[in-house]
């Protein structure tokens, strides 16, 4: 899927109204089948980017396009079809604990089924081979028809990145797929989703707290600072000293371990929550 | 001096609801009260249990229960669509900031349907219908239906609400349906929750069809409303004690249930 963007700014819909815009000014474009890795210091605007292409964000100015149309002018119905051809992948896995594996994974390619074979995957998983096949390229097979919550965190976020591998999308944003793998399990992690990306003619866009992974792994790179752009360039063109200035605010996140995910960050589920049920009639 | 003073604003606050409720408690405590509530509590022993009676009793008690569970299956039938209807998780209009206005007032509206049948007790619910269907258990499993239905809607919804979005957000804003959402984020995410309330539900209803039948809507209340007007003591005690067994056994059942889904 072609991506372009005109001076795209977008805020978070809980933020402040006098606060400056998380994302500013953004003009991008991303042809069908790149491949690119966001990187940037925390809260530069890296997540509200994925968001934003993501349509999950409405644009507080500047505009958006998906494949030269552009989806805020949609009726409500053919947005939310729109939405089914993107996949985004959220920092924290968006796995219910009770389900099992298997089911959570075929959730991933709910966009293209009907409402009577989603129905009737609940008793009985359609499609138990494409999940099992996707749970294999990470290594994770036997959790097959484990319970979600019986599983490690970089357990889940990994049935979170197979789900993609499921899903009909033919746009991948996916927000810091390796936040809780170690070393090897995210050397892995990235390939498989970069080789299936390019077998598939998918576009892949991920977010990345890991500097060296994103310029070993993706031919362009964008960094990103507060809300800003501040290089969109071949990976072989990223010198130290552009990611030192990317990151010279906060020069431990060049070097450490990426700060761990905060599930109230993450996303836009920041829909105040109600009050706890009151039990009473 | 100031809990003195607290004290002291507290009880002249309190005088006129007192008098309001004409609460004299020393009233029980007087010969004329004394009197009869003893020949009544005496009137219980002993409590009949002859086996046409007991059989009587077994029989209302069954109609009792299989009230409460027909009337909380039809409440069901109301609150589920309601509440897939009415709840703003499954908004994909929300998704990205508010909802939109039309969506918005369906769901109020929906609302203060749900609001309305539950606020009207089953018992007043319970009244009309023995007036528009007669005497017997079909109005009190309307009854039941009508209120519980209200009020499961509403509390099905805040259950859902309240419980983590992150996995139904992500389902709606990745392309799926409304209801392909509901199963495989929201249901799996609060299953638990829902049964629990639900089965307490049920034990709530067995205690009031119990109520229901005073009014004529049947099961035991009913015989226990016939023995109490023919001053029969005896059936009554042994009534009363089969009903406090069944809410019992009820409880038992629900806790057992509850804990077994959690």
């Amino acid at each position: 899927m072609k991506v372009s963007a005109q001076r795209l700014s977008a805020r978070h819909p809980a933020a402040d109204r006098g606060a400056p815009a998380a994302l500013r000014e953004l003009t991008l474009q991303i042809n069908a089948g790149e491949q690119i890795a966001v990187i940037g210091a925390s809260g530069a605007g890296k997540t509200t980017l994925l968001h934003a292409i993501a349509c999950a964000l409405k644009p507080s100015a500047g505009n958006l396009s998906l494949d030269g149309t552009d989806p805020w002018k949609m009726s409500r119905g053919k947005l939310q079809q729109t939405r089914g051809r993107l996949y985004l992948a959220p920092q924290v896995p968006p796995l219910p604990p009770r389900q099992r594996v298997v089911t959570s994974l075929i959730a991933g390619r709910l966009p293209a089924m009907s409402f009577l074979r989603s129905l009737r995957s609940l008793l009985y998983p359609v499609d138990i081979t494409a999940a099992y096949e996707a749970l294999e390229r990470f290594d994770l097979s036997e959790k097959l028809f484990e319970r979600v919550d019986r599983l490690s965190g970089g357990e889940r976020q990994r049935v979170g990145l197979a789900r993609a591998l499921l899903s009909p999308a033919s746009l991948w944003l996916i927000d810091e797929p390796l936040s809780a793998l170690d070393p090897s399990r995210s050397e892995m992690a990235i390939k498989t989703l970069t080789d299936e990306a390019r077998t598939r003619g998918v576009t892949l866009v991920a977010t990345l707290h890991q500097v060296d992974t994103a310029l070993k792994n993706f031919e362009r790179i964008i960094g990103l600072q507060n809300g800003l752009l501040e290089f969109d360039l071949p990976s072989s063109a990223v010198t130290p000293e552009l990611l030192r200035a990317l990151y010279h605010k906060h020069p431990e996140e060049l070097l450490g371990p990426a700060p761990g995910a905060d599930p109230a960050l993450d996303g836009l589920d920041a829909r105040a929550a109600a009050p706890v049920v009151m039990h009473c009639r | 001096m100031s809990r003195l003073g607290w004290g002291l604003a507290l009880l002249v606050i309190c005088w006129p609801l007192l008098v309001a409720t004409e609460f004299k408690p020393w009233t029980l405590f007087d010969a004329a009260s004394r009197k009869s509530s003893w020949a009544f509590i005496k009137s219980f022993f002993p409590p009949v249990v002859n086996s046409e009676f007991m059989l009587l009793v077994l029989r209302e008690t069954w109609r009792t229960v299989a009230i409460a569970t027909a009337g909380i299956t039809l409440g069901l039938l109301i609150a589920i669509p309601l509440t897939l209807l009415s709840t703003r998780v499954l908004s994909v209009s929300a998704l990205s900031g508010r909802m939109a206005t039309l969506p918005f007032v369906f769901r109020q509206i929906l609302r203060i349907v749900l609001i309305m049948l539950r606020s009207v007790p089953e018992l007043v619910w319970a009244l009309i219908f023995v007036r528009v269907v007669g005497l017997g258990p079909t109005a009190g499993v309307i009854a039941i239906a009508l209120t519980y239905g209200g009020m499961l809607g509403k509390v099905y919804a805040e259950i859902l609400e309240s419980g983590e979005s992150h996995a139904s957000a992500s389902l709606l804003r990745n392309g799926a349906t409304r209801m392909q959402t509901f199963f495989y984020g929201l249901l799996p995410q609060n299953a638990a929750e829902l049964t629990s309330y639900t089965v307490y539900r049920w034990e709530c209803a067995i205690r009031s069809s119990v109520v229901l039948g005073f009014v004529g809507a049947g099961g035991l209340g009913q015989q226990m409303d016939n023995s109490m007007k023919m001053f029969n003591g005896g059936e009554v005690a042994t009534m009363l004690l089969v009903f406090i067994a069944l809410v019992a056994l009820a409880d038992a059942i629900s806790a057992w249930l509850r804990r077994e889904l959690g």
